[in-house]
């Protein structure tokens, strides 16, 4: 068990952290087309059934950098979310048209291995599902699916997820308790240890902070900003606030199909489409 | 405007005294039932005096009392209606022939408790309430009178007791284990001689056919050498047996009519009206103990029912290790993997209704399933040398098992069903997002979060199982059976063994016994035996649930 005091990687003061957030937001003034694409989303349909949810969308995602689907609900962010760790094969009758790439490779071609693609591909969700397990279990659960035994390793692992939650301290000493006892903010920063302890290259966050309280969602939003320095993370929010905030990129969507895309910035202060103007001053939605 | 009448019905207070009504009349139905069968079945073990009724016809009758009541529908003059009349157990078969005797009230010339009466508990012909005349060896008297018979019986019965024991133990344990041997022997040298004549004729190279006429030659010596370790043992036997028939008692009963028994037929020799209530309550428990601990004597109506509390017991778990996997990897199918549609809603359905069918059904469907077709190929892949006497082909406790495991697994399906539903979605995409596959999501995730589902399934199997009897009884369930199924002589399990079982033993006794009114307390102790099994194991079931639920608090089941 990893009970060793934690010596590395303190979570640094609050006045650093906002340095360290202002350092990304100019870099992310400054991001161009010549920055490495992660995923590629190329005119990609797809229906439930008969119903169709999401009408040709073509999104570059880049590496190391927040990307934010927002828009009214219902108007298919989860479901792209969800396309891009292939968690939708689970509905009957769902099925998907376009090519949508990871590193250039089609993460719906015939040779994917799909646990594979999902372990590279990590998600935390809307609400916080840690296993009725030990939170040590919890965040070991990944690792040891893909064949991790070794004890020492394992602990390593635990370790090294709760830090990049920022949840080891709190929950260092208790690692053997219920995840039940956790607040809820805590049981999701849990959720997101649980995805990092198997090493993602992306991170998919499903409105990862609609049942949490603002201290919680702070808190979390602070995490955003230290993951994107070594993941890609796509989060789907209600909040227009929170996208402005942590997100480098933003695309609005509406009923099915992608309005805008483009620099947070840009999108926040000169919408290039009314529909996009309209929803994030608040008029529809 | 409500009218005040309006009003008071709307404010639902009719409704609260019915749903409390209904809750009372449940919970005295329960423990009235409970408690009737405690009073009756406890009061058994309690040895209450033994009381002389002196009539007018100057009669003496001596038992103890059984019980009161006022004379129904009289029709003849010896039974005047509304009288009260008394039922007593006088015992003492074997000179009399009954057991229980009716003395009118009006008949009653005095009653007293005699402190020099004995009441004998014996192997045969159920208990003797007399007093002793004279205790003899062989020809030559030993004592005589009452005081002093009765002194000179008491180190007697202990000798006797202990001979007992101990021809028993040669009877069954040492014989038995001979005659098992031989019975091995037997068996290999018939396979042996059925593999000779079964092999090709003439072309067939001597050599093997040498071997094997060796190895029966073997096997017929030590079936020699067993059968001489028999004579041994018999002789053994005939010694203790005359040593055991030694000595005897002459008891002389109320009226003056004796009656020479062997001191062996004693069990213990009390005298009720002498004792205290220390020494009854004493007495009390080690009969509870004997009850629990012993076999059955006298056509199941008196002695233990430890046979058929092992074979329920054993029966139920045989059932639960096969209907749980059973049960659950179908729920598991029906739930997690096949499409939700049309079939699946019928096949539910026809589950549901599986639950429906009559008990009785599901024996004769064991019979000709389990008995004959698959306990009969059995026979004759396996154990061809035992025919025509047949091994699985015939009841046994494997086959009653899985009648009743077939007779509960839709109790299981549903239960199950209901575990696997509430578990959540998220927990299953949480798993899934993480790279696991739905049968790495199943095992590690799904199936211990409805544990405490399926737990609840078995605990209802449990009761059902427990109390069935009329499938049973087409399936392997005997009357008395020689050996438990489990004992110490290879293989251990005997699965092909008739058993006994505590629901069968309550008809068994009740209903079919010679003696119904002396073996009717012995039915109110089995169904309370019944009863306290089925309470033990659904609490164990019970415990492992909360353990489960603790274990995973916070989750939604």
């Amino acid at each position: 068990m990893a009970s060793s005091p934690p010596v590395t990687q303190q979570p640094p003061p609050p006045s650093l952290r906002f340095n360290v957030q202002d350092r990304h937001r100019q870099l992310s003034d400054n991001d161009s087309n010549t920055q490495a694409v992660k995923l590629t989303l190329n005119q990609v349909n797809f229906f439930y059934g008969n119903r169709q949810a999401l009408f040709k969308i073509n999104i570059e995602i880049i590496k190391n950098r927040v990307t934010s689907f927002i828009g009214p609900s219902g108007c298919g962010k989860s479901t792209l979310l969800r396309c891009l760790n292939r968690l939708n094969d689970l509905i009957e009758g769902a099925r998907l048209e376009g090519t949508l790439l990871l590193d250039g490779v089609d993460i719906y071609g015939p040779d994917v291995d799909i646990t594979d693609l999902r372990k590279r591909v990590g998600m935390v969700f809307q609400k916080s599902n840690p296993f009725p397990k030990s939170i040590y279990e919890i965040v070991a659960y990944g690792p040891r699916l893909h064949g991790t035994r070794n004890r020492g390793q394992l602990d390593q692992i635990v370790e090294e997820g709760l830090k990049g939650a920022g949840l080891w301290d709190e929950v260092k000493d208790r690692l053997q308790a219920s995840a039940f006892g956790l607040s809820g903010g805590q049981q999701q920063r849990l959720c997101i240890a649980r995805a990092l302890a198997v090493k993602p290259d992306v991170l998919l966050m499903d409105e990862p902070c609609s049942a949490l309280d603002p201290v919680a969602t702070a808190k979390i939003e602070e995490l955003l900003f230290s993951l994107k320095q070594d993941l890609t993370v796509v989060t789907v929010t209600h909040n227009m606030q929170q996208a402005a905030r942590v997100s480098d990129w933003t695309a609005f969507m509406y009923l099915g199909e992608l309005v805008e895309f483009g620099l947070t910035k840009q999108l926040f202060t000169t919408p290039s489409k009314k529909q996009t103007e309209d929803y994030i001053t608040g008029r529809f939605g | 405007m409500r009218s005040p009448f309006t009003t008071f019905l709307a404010s639902g207070n009719v409704f609260i005294w019915g749903c409390a009504a209904s809750v009372s009349i449940s919970l005295l139905m329960v423990f009235g039932l409970l408690l009737l069968i405690i009073v009756n079945g406890l009061g058994y073990f309690w040895t209450s005096g033994i009381v002389e009724l002196t009539l007018k016809d100057g009669q003496h009758v001596m038992g103890q009392l059984a019980g009161r009541e006022v004379i129904p529908h009289s029709v003849t003059p010896d039974r005047p209606e509304g009288k009260g009349r008394l039922r007593v157990k006088i015992g003492n078969r074997d000179v009399y022939g009954l057991d229980f005797k009716w003395v009118n009230d009006d008949q009653i010339v005095s009653q007293t408790y005699p402190t020099d009466t004995a009441l004998l508990e014996r192997r045969e012909w159920g208990n003797m309430y007399a007093r002793v005349k004279a205790v003899y060896k062989g020809e030559e008297l030993q004592a005589e009178g009452n005081e002093a018979g009765w002194i000179a019986l008491g180190p007697l019965i202990g000798i006797t007791n202990a001979l007992h024991q101990q021809i028993t133990r040669i009877e069954t344990i040492e014989i038995g284990s001979i005659n098992s041997d031989i019975e091995q022997a037997r068996l290999k040298t018939r396979a042996l001689e059925m593999r000779h004549s079964l092999s090709p004729g003439p072309g067939d190279s001597p050599a093997p056919e040498m071997k094997e006429t060796g190895q029966i030659q073997n096997l017929k010596a030590q079936i020699a050498a067993a059968e001489v370790r028999y004579q041994e043992k018999t002789l053994e036997l005939d010694a203790l047996r005359a040593q055991f028939d030694e000595y005897s008692v002459v008891m002389v009963d109320a009226n003056g009519r004796e009656k020479q028994i062997p001191v062996g037929q004693i069990i213990r020799a009390l005298r009720p009206n002498e004792m205290s209530l220390l020494h009854k309550s004493w007495i009390y428990l080690t009969n509870v103990w004997s009850v629990l601990t012993t076999e059955p004597r006298e056509a199941n109506t008196e002695g233990g029912i430890f046979p058929a509390i092992f074979g329920t017991v054993m029966m139920v778990i045989i059932m639960s290790l096969a209907v749980v996997p059973f049960g659950v990897l179908a729920a598991l199918y029906l739930r997690e993997y096949a499409k939700q549609g049309m079939l699946v809603r019928l096949v539910r359905i026809a589950v549901n209704n599986l639950a429906g069918v009559p008990s009785i059904v599901f024996g004769v469907f064991g019979l000709g399933f389990f008995i004959y077709a698959i306990g009969g190929t059995l026979d004759t892949l396996f154990f061809p040398e035992r025919l025509p006497t047949p091994t699985f082909g015939t009841g046994g406790i494997l086959w009653a098992s899985l009648t009743l495991a077939l007779l509960t697994v839709p109790v299981v399906i549903v239960a199950t069903e209901e575990g696997l539903s509430a578990v959540p979605r998220e927990f299953r995409e949480g798993s899934l997002a993480l790279g696991a596959t739905k049968l790495e999501t199943m095992l590690k995730v799904v199936i211990p979060s409805a544990l405490p589902g399926i737990l609840t399934g078995l605990i209802l199997a449990m009761a059902r199982a427990a109390g069935e009897v009329a499938p049973l009884m087409l399936t392997g369930v005997v009357k008395l059976a020689p050996s438990l199924p489990l004992d110490s002589s290879w293989p251990f399990f005997h699965l092909d063994r008739k058993f006994m079982h505590l629901g069968f033993h309550i008809y068994d006794v009740g209903f079919q016994s010679p003696n119904v009114e002396a073996a009717k307390p012995m039915v109110y102790i089995t169904t309370l035996v019944l009863i306290t099994v089925v309470v033990l194991l659904n609490l164990t079931a019970i415990v492992l649930r909360n353990h489960l639920r603790k274990k995973y608090a916070g989750s939604v089941l």
